[in-house]
């Protein structure tokens, strides 16, 4: 049900942790939906996304994504972070099952919210920062849709 | 590949298969064409697999009535007593299997109205809660002999009396209990019961309804006069007899069979518990089927459990709502009034008489780590062990 790539993250997922003085956290998704990933993230003052780690309860798909999501923002400025669609991921991972692509969304929307809480904390803003109500059911953002086959 | 989800399927066992093979083609003839000996030998045989069904549940073979599935049994049971009877009310429990679920939902649609009896911490069906909940309108109640995710059992027998007392019929889906425990319907007293062949060894596609003499009862498939008129399309001759030779197989040394799966999983049970904190066993401590055990792992999602799983060689089976299409959850854990976050991370095993001690010590020395890992990403066992500390 899975390509290899997701089962490749899954299995050996990337950057999984916690950072002890991070200054980007977010937390998105609920437990009871079943998904609930958190993003740590070590901003310096260039806002360069030097570190990143994560914590996902969920399904294979969920830590597949967190993974994926974490790889394609390391390294990267908080500007390009936010660029990041869940499209992307999904892409990267070389596609998601339909019932799956919730998951590719709660990772975009973890990104956003670790870099929500680097603007509170910073008082800098950016530009293009989505908010998440917690809950991929009742998920009515417009994320692109992208269907493996 | 280890299987442990004998509970969805078993595979079809050699004896049964030998005893199928000659009716594909040499003896193919239809039991409806009796003026020649083709046929009337398959007649011969296929009524003889119905007395063997009937000697295995202590029943006539008047009463057994051959369907395509454990599901059609349900359907029939169901719609076919409602549509005949007038009354306009069922009962049903919560944590019914969705071929009976799915049916009243779709009766209620029909003007139809439907109580689901809800079940205690255990799964267990109060029948006090049954007894209330019959009235004049009741046309109906069908409660599940035992549950295919949690393994209870129902008391069958005391539930069918209360039924009764009220002249109301009694229909029990025992798809997970025929050929696993001991039944005698002359002492069960229900009126219907329904029974599918692949969870003992028989083949998929073939099951039974038992409808008790003087039973009013509507046909859910109308067309030729087989099965005395009650369910049309030319009888599966083959897999009819399958399921005949694989419920006296199950039958003939049950009791041994019991004893060899019940040891396995008791060990199996205090092996995971011994070994993994924040575990629940779910479903009732002994009133369960022998080769059923539902955990549930607090701080995970059920459904990466099982690709771990299955990547080491086990065939396992979960609550979880990732494991479906739906974002909920299983009804059944839900209905023993698990929290949506902990039904997420339910796992089913069910063992066989085929299954092992060694199978179930590997699946021992695999599963702790597996939830270990699983959890060492998890953020909510985060919260957790920073509380401890």
């Amino acid at each position: 049900m899975y390509t290899e790539k997701v089962m490749d993250h899954f299995q050996n997922p990337r950057n999984v942790g916690e950072i002890e003085d991070a200054n980007a956290v977010g937390t998105v998704g609920n437990a009871k939906c079943g998904d609930i990933m958190k993003i740590y993230m070590k901003i310096d003052e260039n806002h360069v996304i030097t570190d990143i780690k994560f914590k996902t309860f969920g399904c294979g798909a969920a830590i597949a994504t967190s993974s994926m999501a974490t790889e394609l923002v390391k390294g990267k400025t908080v500007e390009e972070a936010l660029k990041l669609t869940n499209k992307a991921v999904v892409e990267a991972l070389e596609g998601l099952p339909p019932a799956k692509l919730h998951c590719s969304v709660l990772a975009e929307e973890a990104i956003h919210a670790a870099i929500e809480d680097y603007c509170k904390r910073t008082g800098v803003t950016f530009e293009g920062n989505k908010k998440c109500d917690g809950c991929c059911g009742s998920c009515h953002h417009h994320h692109e849709e992208h269907e493996e086959e | 590949m280890i299987y442990f989800d004998n509970a969805a399927t078993t595979a079809v066992s050699p004896a049964v298969r030998d005893a199928m093979l000659p009716y594909f083609a040499n003896n193919f003839g239809n039991p409806s064409s009796i003026f020649y000996s083709l046929g009337s030998d398959a007649k011969r045989e296929m009524e003889n697999a119905r007395k063997t069904v009937a000697e295995c549940l202590g029943c006539d073979s008047k009463e057994i009535y051959f369907t395509a599935s454990g599901s059609e049994a349900d359907n029939w049971a169901i719609k076919g007593v409602a549509l005949k009877s007038g009354k306009k009310h069922i009962i049903t429990s919560a944590i019914e299997h969705h071929a009976v679920l799915h049916t009243c939902e779709f009766l209620e649609k029909q003007g139809y109205r439907v109580t689901y009896l809800p079940v205690d911490s255990d799964g267990l069906v109060s029948p006090a809660d049954l007894e209330n909940a019959i009235t004049d309108d009741t046309a109906l109640v069908s409660i599940m002999y035992a549950n295919n995710e949690i393994g209870t059992i129902q008391p069958i027998k005391e539930l069918c009396d209360v039924a009764h007392k009220k002249g109301v019929p009694f229909h029990t889906d025992a798809v997970q209990a025929v050929g696993t425990l001991p039944i005698n319907l002359q002492d069960l007293g229900v009126d219907m019961l329904s029974l599918s062949a692949h969870k003992f060894h028989g083949p998929k596609g073939i099951g039974a309804l038992y409808i008790k003499k003087g039973t009013k009862i509507e046909r859910l498939i109308h067309g030729g006069g087989q099965e005395k008129g009650m369910r049309a399309g030319t009888e599966n001759t083959a897999y009819i007899i399958g399921l005949a030779k694989a419920l006296s197989d199950a039958t003939a040394n049950m009791e041994t069979k019991t004893a060899h799966i019940k040891r396995l999983r008791d060990k199996l049970v205090k092996g995971i518990l011994d070994a993994v904190p924040y575990t629940i066993l779910n479903g009732h401590a002994e009133k369960r089927l022998p080769g059923n055990a539902n955990f549930s792992f607090r701080y995970i999602e059920g459904e990466g459990m099982l690709l771990h799983l299955a990547l080491s060689g086990f065939a396992v089976s979960s609550g979880s709502a990732c494991a479906s299409a739906s974002l909920d959850p299983s009804h059944v854990l839900l209905a023993i009034g698990l929290p949506h976050e902990i039904a997420h991370g339910s796992l089913r095993i069910s063992l066989g008489a085929e299954n092992t001690e060694e199978e179930v010590d590997a699946f021992l020395e695999t599963l702790p780590p597996i939830i270990e890992k699983l959890r060492a990403m998890s953020p909510l066992y985060e919260d957790v062990l920073r509380k401890e500390n």
